[in-house]
């Protein structure tokens, strides 16, 4: 009998999520269809790629990594950053930062969904995926941080979506969820976060033939990277989940937010001192990687104008959020935090990836820029991702909302 | 009773099954349908599906193996009319292969790599080549500083030549890096792929610090006039789109005592190959009275390559 109130509860529980998504305002619903467009525009993209190989792609056998793994790289970031939320409200019992953690989590599976989305588009062989799967093939664990990232990315997934959907679930039946139930899971989801990104840089950290890459530094710079571009794109979304819902989010929560994006940028400018000391105050022959990002080499120089516009703005970025000049209206803050997020995201995407494949062991030097069929496929995915979001996010706000109201009232 | 049968099949028969059903059962559908599927025929595409779920090349039984041969040998004769002999010979007892190269002797023909690209069936659209031959100016000694795309009359005034291939390392990054095991060293020394294993996710091309490793962007294309037909599983079979593949020193040649395509072809005598295990091997003579050295040793790779100067 219990079981199937729960079972009905369940059942009007989706068919409540499809409704509140798929009704809306006008805005909201040309928004949709735009994300399907990105989405239909991906779809094209890996067609072609799927029919032709990834011969379509500007990889070669020199850059044998491009766009897709940059922008892997830079959303396993974001995806860790949903911690820096989930710390405060559930360890520190941050009442301000507690209403909005729902928002970081939703962030993070939707950041997860584009990670596996982007390194599945990158197989060779996407229909021979099943080989990594444990019992039908063969996963080379622990030996590969390959095999350890697909565990740990998919662990992950798992802990941001089962949480705050069972929270959620049981705002939606006006019940007040069972702490013993979901508590466990927080804090293994504070440690794992902080594994996503680790093992993410280990994939290159762990690899000698690539000097650029085999550095210690590469596991905490990327953390203090991803905790203040995560932030500020979680921030970007709860401007607009300010703007165009009625769920308000208090001045408090930016604050808050930017003292945390602040001091993980500065963390992060700090590191990526140090490493550009390294590099450059006595060269050596592991130091071309480095050259050939910041100067260019042998000519190849497409990388220099975007690393520099990284750091330039990476560095303003940082300094307008620190200096925090329009003190009142938060909303001015958002061209600050665009900088800082698109700055990060060069830095740590393409300018990380492609000199650690440049020069190739053998010495050659080549220059890599995203063919367009790349270009149409990393469209689609993150078409994917913001839809992933919304989707998830709108029930979720709404059911959160009604559940205050009925406490209050 | 039928639940405690279905928990007792294990993973092979149930996929063996599952092969065999679809496999018997998709050609009748597609021959209702139209006769020809979507793979030239529907023999054809059985044969495709059955090779979908053949398990990893290390796993299989002798008679799996027997079958999954045949089936690629009847695919290529579909296909391209073709008869194939593809080998499975495993290591031999007390081999273990090594490679040492006299860099006084090459003068940068490089009879060796057109040999290496006709035996080993390498992509002729995108021109792969396993062996690289770099052009070096004296006083250098690492093959990055050198030329690997010189086109001019060969040997140069006031240079050298220095060939690189896969060193088959004794202990490989690539192998540590593979997420599925699709690569190994098996116990003669040699590091292979098992292609139809491999998912394409390069990160074993990103490991190796000798560039050892290729990729295939497109779908690989020989002309049918030179393909070579005498292959091996592990070794010169054909490629397909999205596969990862490397020099295997020749193992259908090797494992049948004979040296490799690239010692075959070099006029200069530069390519030695032979049984490190073997005291009276041409490759222990070399080692043993010859000064040599490797590349990258600091790296612990434990090459199996060796250069020399005479």
């Amino acid at each position: 009998m219990k079981k199937n109130t729960l079972l009905t509860n369940l059942f009007s529980f989706v068919k409540d999520a499809l409704i509140w998504n798929l009704s809306g305002s006008l805005l909201y619903q040309v928004f949709l269809c735009g994300l399907v467009c990105l989405m239909l525009t991906g779809v094209y993209g890996y067609v072609i790629q799927f029919r032709t190989g990834l011969a379509a792609t500007n990889m070669s056998n020199i850059v044998s990594w491009g766009f897709y793994i940059s922008n892997f790289t830079f959303l396993v970031g974001v995806a860790a950053a949903a911690v820096m939320l989930i710390l405060p409200s559930y360890v520190f019992k941050d009442k301000d930062l507690h209403k909005v953690v729902i928002i970081g989590e939703v962030v993070a599976v939707g950041a997860l969904v584009m990670c596996m989305t982007f390194v599945f588009v990158d197989l060779g062989r996407p229909l021979q995926f099943w080989h990594l799967i444990p019992g039908i093939g063969q996963l080379n664990f622990p030996s590969s941080l390959l095999s350890w990232d697909i565990i740990v990315l998919n662990g992950y997934l798992a802990l941001n979506a089962l949480v705050p959907a069972y929270i959620v679930f049981c705002h939606y039946r006006g019940k007040e969820p069972v702490g013993k139930y979901y508590k466990p899971f927080v804090f293994l989801s504070i440690g794992w976060a902080v594994a996503i990104h680790m093992v993410t840089a280990f994939l290159y950290q762990g690899l000698p033939a690539r000097p650029f890459w085999n550095n210690p530094l590469m596991g905490p710079r990327f953390l203090a990277s991803a905790f203040a571009a995560g932030p500020a794109i979680i921030c970007l979304v709860l401007h607009i989940v300010n703007a165009a819902t009625d769920y308000k989010i208090d001045t408090k929560i930016f604050n808050k937010l930017r003292i945390i994006i602040v001091s993980a940028a500065i963390i992060n400018l700090l590191m990526l001192f140090s490493e550009i000391f390294k590099e450059f105050y006595f060269p050596t022959h592991h130091s071309l990687s480095a050259v050939y990002l910041f100067f260019g080499l042998d000519g190849h120089d497409s990388l220099v104008p975007w690393i520099w516009t990284a750091i330039s703005i990476n560095l303003l970025g940082t300094v307008i959020l620190a200096v925090n000049p329009f003190k009142k209206n938060q909303i001015f803050l958002l061209p600050a935090l665009v900088l800082l997020i698109v700055g990060i995201w060069i830095e740590k995407g393409i300018g990380l990836i492609v000199p650690g494949l440049v020069p190739s062991p053998m010495g050659e030097i080549i220059s890599y820029a995203p063919s367009s069929v790349e270009l149409m496929i990393t469209c689609g995915v993150v078409g994917l991702g913001m839809f992933v979001i919304t989707v998830l996010l709108k029930p979720a706000l709404i059911i959160e909302q009604r559940y205050e109201q009925e406490r209050s009232g | 009773m039928a639940t405690d049968d279905s928990k007792k099949m294990t993973r092979r028969t149930f996929l063996k099954t599952a092969a065999a059903t679809t496999a018997a059962a998709s050609p009748m559908a597609l021959a209702g349908c139209k006769g020809k599927g979507l793979l030239g025929s529907t023999e054809a595409f059985a044969l495709e599906f059955q090779e979908y779920f053949k398990s990893h090349y290390r796993l299989m039984t002798e008679k799996e193996r027997k079958k999954t041969v045949e089936r690629l040998e009847r695919l290529t004769k579909i296909s391209q009319d073709l008869d194939i002999d593809i080998d499975t010979t495993g290591p031999q007892e007390n081999v273990l292969y090594g490679y040492a190269f006299n860099v006084t002797r090459c003068e940068g023909y490089m009879e060796c790599v057109k040999a290496c690209v006709k035996e080993n069936n390498l992509d002729r659209k995108s021109n792969t080549q396993y062996i690289r031959i770099f052009e070096m100016e004296h006083g250098r000694m690492s093959p990055d500083q050198g030329d690997g795309k010189y086109f001019h009359e060969v040997p140069k005034e006031g240079h050298f030549y220095m060939g690189v291939q896969c060193f088959q390392c004794d202990n490989p990054p690539c192998v540590k890096a593979c997420p599925t095991k699709a690569t190994w060293r098996e116990p003669d020394g040699l590091v292979v792929v098992d292609y139809d294993w491999c998912i394409g996710c390069r990160y074993c091309m990103a490991a190796c610090p000798y560039w050892g490793r290729r990729f295939n962007w497109n779908t690989p294309e020989v002309p049918k006039k030179e393909i070579n037909t005498r292959q091996h599983y592990l070794g010169n079979r054909m490629r397909g789109r999205g596969m990862m593949e490397k020099c295997t020193f020749c193992i259908q040649r090797s494992r049948k005592g004979k040296v490799t395509a690239c010692v075959e072809a070099c006029p200069t005598g530069a390519r030695v190959f032979g049984n490190l295990l073997d005291p009276d091997s041409e490759i222990r003579f070399v080692l043993e009275n010859k000064k040599v050295y490797r590349l990258k040793e600091d790296l612990g790779t434990d090459p199996k390559f060796w250069y020399f100067i005479d």
